[in-house]
Order: C-alpha cells, then sequence, then structure tokens
C-alpha cells in the first residue's frame, strides 16, 4: 500500500520521471532506490525527500514550528495509525477530532504533506466508519472530505461519501 | 515556549539533550505523569513542548528536530531515514525490553528483543565513515537514538551482544556533555530503576503486531508482486485449454439435497407485501442473495434459492381498509407486483411464494404445539385498549391521550413525544381511538409469550458453533451478541387480530400469531409450497448449509428468536450456518418518500430505460458491505461509463473486433512470450480472489476483482497494440495474433465471471464469442483456473458493443423525475429489509416486545429531523416567493412542504391536518 501512496503523492508533486521503489521485511517498508545517492527507506523519509525533490518545501512547512508540526503528524501517522488495534484507532479518531476542531488543516491554515500521508493512512478507517460514527468525529470528517476534494490527491483511493447534513441528533457520542 | 517533562521519563531524555545542544532558551516544568498537558489527547503524554505560537508538539523526535531546526541544523534526507527508525522499529523494541528488564529484571529476554534492531544498527554503522551518524558533528539523529539505548546500554547487566560499531559510536555520543546532564537528570544516577514507575504505567507491549489493522486489502492489492513460478503455473495451465469438462445438466425441480454433494439453501428476507420494494430492499437481500445463489450453480453447488412475499400483519389489514379490499385481495395485487419487479431485476428463485398459505398455518401450528408441549411457552394477561366502535383492539399508535406523567394530551400509545417516557397504553388519560375518535374500553387478553430465557442456553451453545463455523458478517455477529449481552426476555407471540395464522390453542382462538413468530416459519411453508419433500431441507443440519440474507435491522430475528423457536420445537430443525447482513443504502442526498415520488422503486427501474444488468451492477459496485453507502444518479452515470463502457465494454469489444476484422473470425495461434504469461498469471491470482472472496459472500470486493481482469486486458492490448503490429512483417503479424487470442479468451472469462453480476450481459458475450458450454464452469470450479477456452481456429460469432454511454441530459432528467434533486436537504436512511420504516410503523409491538427494529414514525429524533426539514422547507418556499418564482415551481415547493409537514404529523403521532391551511394563508 505505502508503494500506491508514494505514487499518487509523485503524480500530485507532477514528478515526471517515476521512481523505482522496492520494500525491506515483514512490514514492507517502501524503500527508494536512488542513482545519485544511497537508497532512502521509510515512507516519510522517502515522502520528505519526494516533495523536496519537486522544489515543494512549502508543503514541509514554512518556518521551524510549522515544519515541527508536520513531522509530528507524519510519525503519528506511522508509529500510531498503521499499527492500532481497533480500540485504539477510537482514540486517534476522538483526538483527531478535538484536535481539528480549530484546525482547517493538520499544520493549522496551510496544506501540507501532514495532510497528505494522514488522508492516505487514515481512509481505511473512515471507508468502514458508519454515517452515525462519522458524524460522532464530525471534524475530522470535514477535514477528510476537504482533503479527498484537494486537487491531485484521491488517486488510487476510492472516494468516501461524507454527508454534509447531520442525519443523527447532535450530543450523542 | 516551555517544556514539560516528567520524572523518570525516558523520552524526557532526548529532549533535555537537544534542548542543551541546541542553547534554546526555554523554560522547563516537571509535572505529574498523568498530567494533561495537551487538551485535545485522551491519554496524557510527556514530553511536551509548548510552541510560542501555543501548539503543541508531543512527539519528542519532533521537539528534539524542532530544537535542532531552530539553532540552524536543518532536517535531512538522513536525519529523516535515522528518526523515522528510531520511531517505527527502535522504539517499540526500546519499550518492551525495558519494561522487561525494570519491571521483570528479564535481561535475557530484553537483550533478545533488541537483537534485531540493534544488529541492523550494527551493519548500517559500519557502512559509515563518519563518526556520528550523519556527519562528523552530533546531530538530532545521535541525540534520538543515543537517547533511546540510553538507558539499555549504559545498564551494565544489560548485555546486548557483539556491537563493537555501535559501543564505540555510543560512547562517542556519551561524551557529550548535554548528553550527560539529560541522562543525570533522567536517570538520577539510579538506571533503569529510575524509570520503574513511569514503565508501569504504560501499557505492555507485544513484539510483533500486526502491520495492518484492515482486512479488507486482498482485494485491491493489485500490485501484488508475481513470482515468476506463479506466472509459469498460469500460462502452464492456460495453455492445457478445455479439458473434457462434465456439462452438467440442467437445473432439474425440485432441486433436493444430495448425497456426497454441497447442498446450499439460501433465503433472502421475506419482502412485506403491502408496498413496492426500493432500491434498499433489492441490493440489500434479494440481489445479494441472487449474485450469490448463480455463482453456487455456476461453482456446481447442489443449490435452492427461496423467497417470498411475507403477508400477515396489521399493515395489510389497514392497506385493505384503504383501497377498499380484502386483505387477501391486497396481498395478490401487491404480490405480483413483486414478483414481476424481481423477475425484471433477473432474481433467478428457484420458487417465488407467499406467506398466506395452508402450509403456513399447518407448519407455524405444528412449532406451536411442540413448543407448548415442551413447556417453551408462557402464558400472561395484558390490558389493552379496545375500540367498541371499530371493533378491534387497538395496537399502539392507533391510540393518543394525555400522557399520566406530563399531561400532554398528544401522547401516543407507546410513548409521550413531549416527555419521551414510554408509556403503556392503558395508563394514557383520556385515550382516544385514532381511526374513530371514539373512547376505547380497557379490557384485559390473554397472551401467549416464547419463553426466550429458558432457552437461553441451548442458543448461545449452537451460536458459538455455528458463528465459529459459518460466515456471519461483523454486523451480524455484534448485533446477537448485544441482544444475549442484554439478556432475553419472554416475548409475546400472539395478537388481538383477525389477518394471520390463527392459533389453534382453545383459549385463544379469536388470536393469531405475531408476525415476528409467523414470518420466518414462512422460509419452511414456502419451501413447503415448492416441493412436499421440504422436510429434506429444513429438517436435515447434516446435509445443508443454510445461508440467510437480509439487512442488519433484520438480524436479531434470525440469529435469536427464530433459532429459539426452532431449538425449542425440537425436531432437528436446520438452522442458519451464514448469516449476511448489509448495512443501510442511502438515496443521494434527499429523502427517499414514495408519497412524494422521491427515490427509484422497482418497478420504476425498468422505465428509466436503463438496462437491468446496469442496475444489478450498480447496485452491487455499492452494496453496503461493512458500511452505509449512497445511490448517487452522477455516480451510476459514472460508473457505467468509466467502468462499464470505457473498462469492461471497451476491453471485450476490441477483443471480439480484432479477431472479427483481423482474422476473418477465427481466434488466431498464440505464441505465449513472458509479457503474454505474465497477464495470464495477473488475470488468474484476480480471478481466485474473485472465488475466495465469493466463498465468503464478499460480493463488493469480488466484483472489483473483475474490472481488474479487464483493466490489465487494457493496459496488456494498450502496450502490444495489435492494431499497428497486424499491418507489419510475419513476426508482428504473430504478436498481433497472440495478443488477439490471449484478450479473447479473457473476455471468455468475463463472461464466466459476470454472470452472478449481469446475467444478460454474460449472456451477450457468450453468444457473441461462442463461448463453449461448460467453459464457465470449468473455470470457476475448484481454486479456479484461467484456460484457454477458445482455441485457435474456434469460430466467433458478430461482435456488437455491449453497453451504452448514460448521457449527462439523461441523467439529469431521471434525478429530476425521482426528485433527488435538493442537495441541502437533508438525507435519511432508505432501510433495506422487509423491515422497512413503513413495514416497521405496521407491527408495532404489544408492550412486551422489549427489542423492536427502530421504527420510523415511533422516533421522536425523526420527529426532530422532519422538524429542521419543514423549517427548512419553509425558507425556501418563501424564498421562491420573495423572488417572485414562476408559480408552478412554488407549487411543486409548496407541495413538498405539506408533505412533510404530514409526514411530521406522523411521525409525532398526530394524525395529520387537513391538507393546506396554514400553507395556504401565507
Amino acid at each position: 500500500m505505502a508503494l500506491r501512496e508514494l505514487n499518487s503523492l509523485e503524480r500530485f508533486l507532477g514528478l515526471k520521471k517515476a521512481n523505482k521503489y522496492s520494500t525491506q521485511g515483514g512490514k514492507k517498508v517502501p524503500v527508494l532506490q536512488n542513482n545519485n545517492g544511497p537508497a532512502l527507506t521509510g515512507l516519510v523519509t522517502i515522502a520528505c525527500h519526494l516533495v523536496k525533490e519537486a522544489k515543494r518545501p512549502e508543503l514541509l512547512g514554512d518556518n521551524a514550528e510549522q515544519r515541527a508540526v508536520v513531522q509530528q503528524w507524519l510519525e503519528h501517522r506511522i508509529t500510531k495509525l498503521d499499527n492500532c488495534s481497533k480500540e485504539e484507532v477510537k482514540v486517534i479518531l476522538k483526538d483527531l477530532n478535538r484536535y481539528l476542531e480549530d484546525k482547517v488543516y493538520l499544520a493549522g491554515n496551510v496544506f501540507t504533506l501532514a495532510d497528505i500521508l494522514m488522508y492516505y493512512g487514515i481512509h481505511h478507517v473512515i471507508v468502514e466508519l458508519a454515517i452515525q460514527e462519522k458524524e460522532c468525529y464530525l471534524n475530522v470528517s470535514r477535514w477528510f472530505d476537504h482533503i479527498q476534494h484537494y486537487p491531485g490527491i484521491r488517486h488510487h483511493l476510492p472516494p468516501v461519501v461524507v454527508l454534509r447534513n447531520r442525519v443523527y441528533p447532535s450530543g450523542h457520542h | 515556549m516551555k517544556l514539560f517533562i516528567g520524572e523518570g521519563n525516558p523520552h524526557c531524555l532526548k529532549v533535555l539533550a537537544a534542548l542543551e545542544l541546541s542553547g534554546v532558551q526555554c523554560e522547563t516544568e516537571l509535572v505529574k505523569h498523568e498530567e494533561k498537558v495537551v487538551p485535545y489527547l485522551t491519554h496524557p503524554v510527556l514530553p511536551v513542548l509548548l510552541l510560542p505560537s501555543g501548539q503543541h508538539l508531543f512527539s519528542p523526535n519532533s521537539i528534539c528536530q524542532y530544537l535542532f531546526d531552530v539553532s540552524g541544523q536543518k532536517a535531512t534526507d538522513a536525519t529523516n531515514q535515522w528518526l523515522e527508525w528510531e520511531s517505527t522499529n527502535l522504539q517499540p523494541a526500546v519499550l518492551q525490553s525495558l519494561q522487561l528488564v525494570a519491571l521483570q529484571g528479564k535481561r535475557v529476554e530484553a537483550a533478545a528483543v533488541m537483537k534485531e534492531p540493534l544488529s541492523w544498527l550494527e551493519q548500517s554503522l559500519s557502512k559509515r565513515k563518519t563518526s556520528f551518524l550523519t556527519d562528523e558533528v552530533v546531530s538530532v539523529a545521535d541525540v534520538v537514538l543515543w537517547a533511546a539505548l540510553y538507558p539499555l546500554l549504559s545498564d551494565s547487566a544489560f548485555e546486548p551482544g557483539d556491537l563493537q560499531v555501535v559501543c564505540a559510536w555510543f560512547e562517542r555520543v556519551c561524551s557529550v556533555s548535554a548528553c550527560q546532564s539529560a541522562a543525570l537528570s533522567v536517570l538520577q544516577g539510579k538506571g533503569v530503576e529510575a524509570l520503574k514507575s513511569f514503565l508501569q504505567k504504560q501499557p505492555v507491549t507485544h513484539a510483533h503486531r500486526r502491520d495492518s489493522p484492515s482486512n479488507n486489502t486482498e482485494a485491491e492489492d493489485s500490485e501484488r508482486e508475481l513470482s515468476p513460478e506463479e506466472i509459469e503455473e498460469a500460462a502452464q495451465v492456460y495453455s492445457e485449454g478445455l479439458k473434457d469438462f462434465t456439462v452438467v445438466t440442467e437445473r432439474k425441480h425440485p432441486v433436493l439435497p444430495q448425497e456426497g454433494k454441497r447442498n446450499v439453501l439460501i433465503t433472502s428476507a421475506l419482502p412485506y407485501v403491502n408496498n413496492v420494494p426500493h432500491l434498499g430492499n433489492i441490493i440489500g437481500c434479494v440481489l445479494s442473495a441472487d449474485v450469490f445463489a448463480r455463482y453456487g450453480r455456476l461453482r456446481g453447488w447442489n443449490l435452492l434459492y427461496i423467497c417470498g412475499t411475507d403477508e400477515y400483519g396489521t399493515a395489510t389489514e389497514n392497506k385493505a381498509r384503504e383501497e377498499g379490499l380484502t386483505p387477501q385481495q391486497i396481498c395478490d395485487k401487491y404480490h405480483c407486483i413483486h414478483a414481476s419487479i424481481y423477475q425484471w431485476f433477473q432474481i433467478d428463485f428457484d420458487f417465488f411464494g407467499r406467506t398466506t398459505t395452508q402450509h403456513q398455518t399447518e407448519i407455524a401450528q405444528d412449532i406451536f404445539w411442540r413448543l407448548h408441549e415442551r413447556g417453551f411457552l408462557l402464558e400472561d394477561t395484558v390490558e389493552q385498549l379496545r375500540c367498541e366502535g371499530c371493533q378491534r383492539f387497538l395496537a399502539d399508535r392507533f391510540v393518543e391521550g394525555e400522557c399520566p406523567h406530563c399531561r400532554y394530551p398528544e401522547a401516543r400509545g407507546d410513548q409521550c413525544d413531549k416527555c419521551g417516557r414510554l408509556i403503556n397504553a392503558v395508563e394514557l388519560k383520556n385515550p382516544q381511538c385514532k381511526v374513530c375518535k371514539e373512547t376505547p374500553v380497557i379490557r384485559s387478553s390473554k397472551h401467549l409469550f416464547l419463553n426466550l430465557p429458558k432457552l437461553e442456553q441451548d442458543l448461545e451453545q449452537w451460536l458459538q458453533t455455528s458463528t465459529a463455523a459459518g460466515d456471519w458478517t461483523t454486523n451480524a455477529r455484534n448485533i446477537t451478541r448485544s441482544w444475549l449481552r442484554d439478556g432475553l426476555k419472554p416475548r409475546c407471540i400472539t395478537r388481538d387480530l383477525q389477518w394471520g395464522t390463527p392459533v389453534p390453542h382453545q383459549d385463544y382462538k379469536e388470536k393469531v400469531f405475531y408476525v415476528w413468530f409467523d414470518a420466518p416459519i414462512g422460509y419452511l411453508s414456502i419451501t413447503a409450497n415448492y416441493t412436499d419433500q421440504w422436510e429434506r431441507w429444513w429438517k436435515n443440519p447434516q446435509q445443508v448449509e443454510l445461508y440467510n440474507f437480509m439487512a442488519k435491522d433484520n438480524v436479531p430475528f434470525h440469529s435469536v428468536v427464530f433459532p429459539c423457536s426452532l431449538l425449542g420445537a425440537q425436531d432437528n430443525y436446520t438452522l442458519v450456518n451464514n448469516l449476511i447482513a448489509t448495512e443501510y443504502l442511502n438515496y443521494e442526498d434527499t429523502k427517499f418518500s414514495k408519497s412524494r415520488g422521491v427515490g427509484v422503486f422497482g418497478d420504476m427501474a425498468k422505465d428509466t430505460g436503463i438496462p437491468s444488468d446496469v442496475w444489478r451492477f450498480y447496485l452491487l459496485y455499492l452494496r453496503p458491505e461493512g458500511q452505509d453507502s449512497a445511490f448517487s444518479w452522477t455516480d451510476m452515470a459514472l460508473k457505467n461509463n468509466s467502468e462499464l463502457l470505457n473498462n469492461l465494454g471497451n476491453f471485450i469489444n476490441r477483443a471480439g473486433m480484432f479477431v472479427s476484422k483481423f482474422f476473418d473470425g477465427r481466434v488466431p495461434e498464440m505464441l505465449l512470450n513472458d509479457d503474454d504469461k505474465r497477464l495470464i498469471a495477473q488475470v488468474c491470482w484476480e480471478l481466485k480472489q474473485y472465488i475466495q472472496l465469493l466463498d465468503k459472500v464478499r460480493i463488493r470486493d469480488a466484483l472489483k476483482c473483475i474490472l481488474n481482469m479487464s483493466r490489465h486486458g487494457n493496459q496488456y492490448i494498450q502496450l502490444n497494440e495489435p492494431w499497428k503490429k497486424i499491418k507489419g512483417g510475419d513476426e508482428d503479424r504473430c504478436r498481433a495474433g497472440t495478443v488477439t487470442g490471449v484478450s479473447v479468451n479473457v473476455a471468455c472469462l468475463l463472461a464466466a465471471v459476470l454472470e452472478p453480476f449481469m446475467p444478460t450481459v454474460s449472456l451477450n458475450i457468450r453468444s457473441q464469442l461462442q463461448a463453449p458450454e461448460s467453459s464457465s464452469r470449468a473455470m470457476l470450479s475448484g481454486p479456479g483456473a484461467f484456460i484457454c477456452t477458445l482455441p485457435a481456429g474456434h469460430c466467433i460469432g458478430t461482435v456488437s458493443p455491449l453497453f451504452q454511454k448514460l448521457e449527462n441530459e439523461q441523467i439529469e432528467a431521471l434525478r429530476k423525475r425521482f426528485g433527488g434533486l435538493q442537495p441541502e436537504e437533508e438525507s435519511a436512511e432508505l432501510k433495506t429489509p422487509s423491515n422497512s420504516s413503513v413495514t416497521v410503523e405496521s407491527k408495532p409491538n404489544a408492550g412486551a416486545a422489549q427489542h423492536t427494529p427502530a421504527s420510523g414514525n415511533a422516533d421522536p429524533e425523526r420527529a426532530k429531523q422532519l422538524t429542521a426539514l419543514v423549517a427548512e422547507q419553509g425558507e425556501k418556499v418563501r424564498a421562491l416567493k420573495a423572488q417572485k418564482a414562476e408559480k408552478s415551481a412554488i407549487g411543486v415547493e409548496v407541495a413538498k412542504l405539506l408533505d412533510l409537514k404530514t409526514q411530521l404529523c406522523l411521525a409525532e403521532g398526530k394524525t395529520p391536518e387537513p391538507p393546506a391551511q396554514k400553507t395556504k394563508k401565507k
């Protein structure tokens, strides 16, 4: 799956030549074979590299604070989201939902790589949510819908229907 | 800026070291482990850096990186890679070993856990020429890795094994003064001991977790690498061609279980007779079951698929009164409507019956007597309201009066909408019959209850084996579990009605069976109407595998209540082995309503001009498997145009056309090269997936496999360009022949796998290709095999396009016609099973039943929704009037408003006002 994500990211970034990837170990950690340097290992590392290659450093954050926040969510994605159990996923959604309460994107008001990789990583979770659950995580759903409609992001993933209007009365969590 | 740290927290080591090393000025505060510093996180974490902007950093690595970043050392690919490895590989192992060492004193086990990451680190460092991880000076990567390893490597009793390079690097970092002071501050010279209280509060970590929590990746994971052996094997099987595969003879009725065969009995929830089924009903049960039944027949199972209309109950009586017919006439009329709709959708029942038959009476009464004889029935007196004017007992929703709690004058028989309390109808003050407005009288009436608590143990025992061995969808398992968890209570099985199966007992002569008891028995009686040997299916659990298809609100009746009746009857009944329940299908963004003509009902689908197969395809494509889904016209057009027309149709048509145009209608010779073999292996892999998925009734996912097959095919044709090569030299022409031959064989396979989903299209392809009779079954037998079923020289028939484009205008017109036009309106659920909201309303519970599927009208929540809709629609009408919109346009919206108001009245349990007083005044 990680490879598809990287392919989609490449397309989003408009990188012309397709990179060659392989995977490593049972967890299928992606590896980028680099012609002019050592191979790069790890989804986040490769993704950051691609962003730099595409000369879109703003996707990693414009200042030190933003860069740290972006890194934090990238790490969150691969350490927490990617390994979590059914129970843990609820906590992750709940926390994310509260975090996004006053934010448009994960890094605040600007779209960054954190949004892209969190979107790719959380897609399988959101797909499984019933409408009612999606409403429990209203901010997550709004953010998710926003990102999936962001031009050039969705690529390999099917769209998830997020209803704009509430179907269930509020207040039940 | 402020840094929050915790005592004896190993994660603080790296941030403290990084803070000192970076020289950044920052206040630190020591807080307790359980203190919540980050407001949005459920579980408290430390360390946390509060940034000048007010944002919190709660990842230790990001804090370190930030501190290095502001001091001028930006992240590089190399540092990123180390940090990523530390957080994903090293950190989990470190935490686990620290717990083993500090809490259990197991240093040997701890060393074993660390072996893999440490030897990897040793290897990587050996290849490096720099003193530190990325450079000649300490970088963020060194600090982060060093801090992670410090508590373990500094413990003299911990033996990590032979790690020369790692140890040398570790010592170098240790000598950095910032690191020394950080270590002292966190461990306080006590070593791992100092971390004890922190580690005790951490959840126990396990060495290996599954990588992905999602279990539905198999179908999507098409980028899978194929091994050379797999490719060779697939090519081998392909080339062997169609061997003598015995053509199984036509289905002969009656289908009966056979020794030595897989005997599969399929039912889909019986649709309630008095309304026309909508798209939700169709996908929820009959269509899903049909795909599985067609698939099973292709696989050579001995299979019986039965269904029928559920005809008894109050709703039928009322409908009859409305239309001025007898209940039987109503049933006759609607049964035909149902049957013709399913026929149009090509639902291939072996038998489509009904519940109002003599067999139903006999079997239901037999089960009743057996339950009675075995002491599984209880008797109780229930006080009920009876309207002398109407000469009948009043169901809860046919009576209203003053709420005994809050004095609200329009409380319903089961609940007060004002205070929300549940009411026993007899407690209402000044009760009124809603039909004739007479005051009903209280009559006590004796009723019989099925003693579910007494059957609970048998039920649980059976459930354990059935759910362990069979395929039960997750929602079916969960719903069943929650019913059992709450404990079972006796359930009333009799009703004071006329239209139903009569209770044969002396004392209950005037009564009939409650529909929930009666309706599932319909499966048995319908089979009895199909064959007099019905017991060979229904009293034969040894030989028969039973699949029930339904929507999720019907689950408890099939997993708990009906099995209890059958278990209690102790007559060796066949109980459900596989329970397949769908979620709900929503309709666009607007409410699905028969009265407003919004949404597509079964009888209208054929008037859309869209072929039945395309309807089937789209409904199956969005089958609510595992989550709700929504029908959308635009999406339907999109899927038709992109998947059916451009992908599937395009491929099959091209393959066939090449044979006709370039090779005179004869399949050319095929000399397989590596590209061809690879395609064959890819297609074969998809076929195997398809079979695995459909065996597990994952219908929607299996459909994706079909689309993947033709996608592979299209890419293959595109890459090999047979239309160009045919004009080239001998070698090129030969290549064009092979590609065409392989492609047309893929098309033949597609015909086979499409049969359960799109039977007419499948038949069309087969006749266009003149496919041999046995080809489909041969390829779908066993684990599945892609075989060259159209060998060189085979003559195909006339090729023509399979699908038509759905144009925008056409779709817009349809959308208008079916009313799904108001995107701002609140969407509502379209419940799939026979218990759609209309049906639920008509099956009110008589106080005894504590569980009924959420009822459409008994729901104050729904009333609330409707109130909002009325307000919204009102706004819309006012806006139109203000804009001086055309009269007709206003009229349409006003009609909608009125209808919403009527629904609101019903939802509130009021009698709808005679149309229009308020709106006219405006």
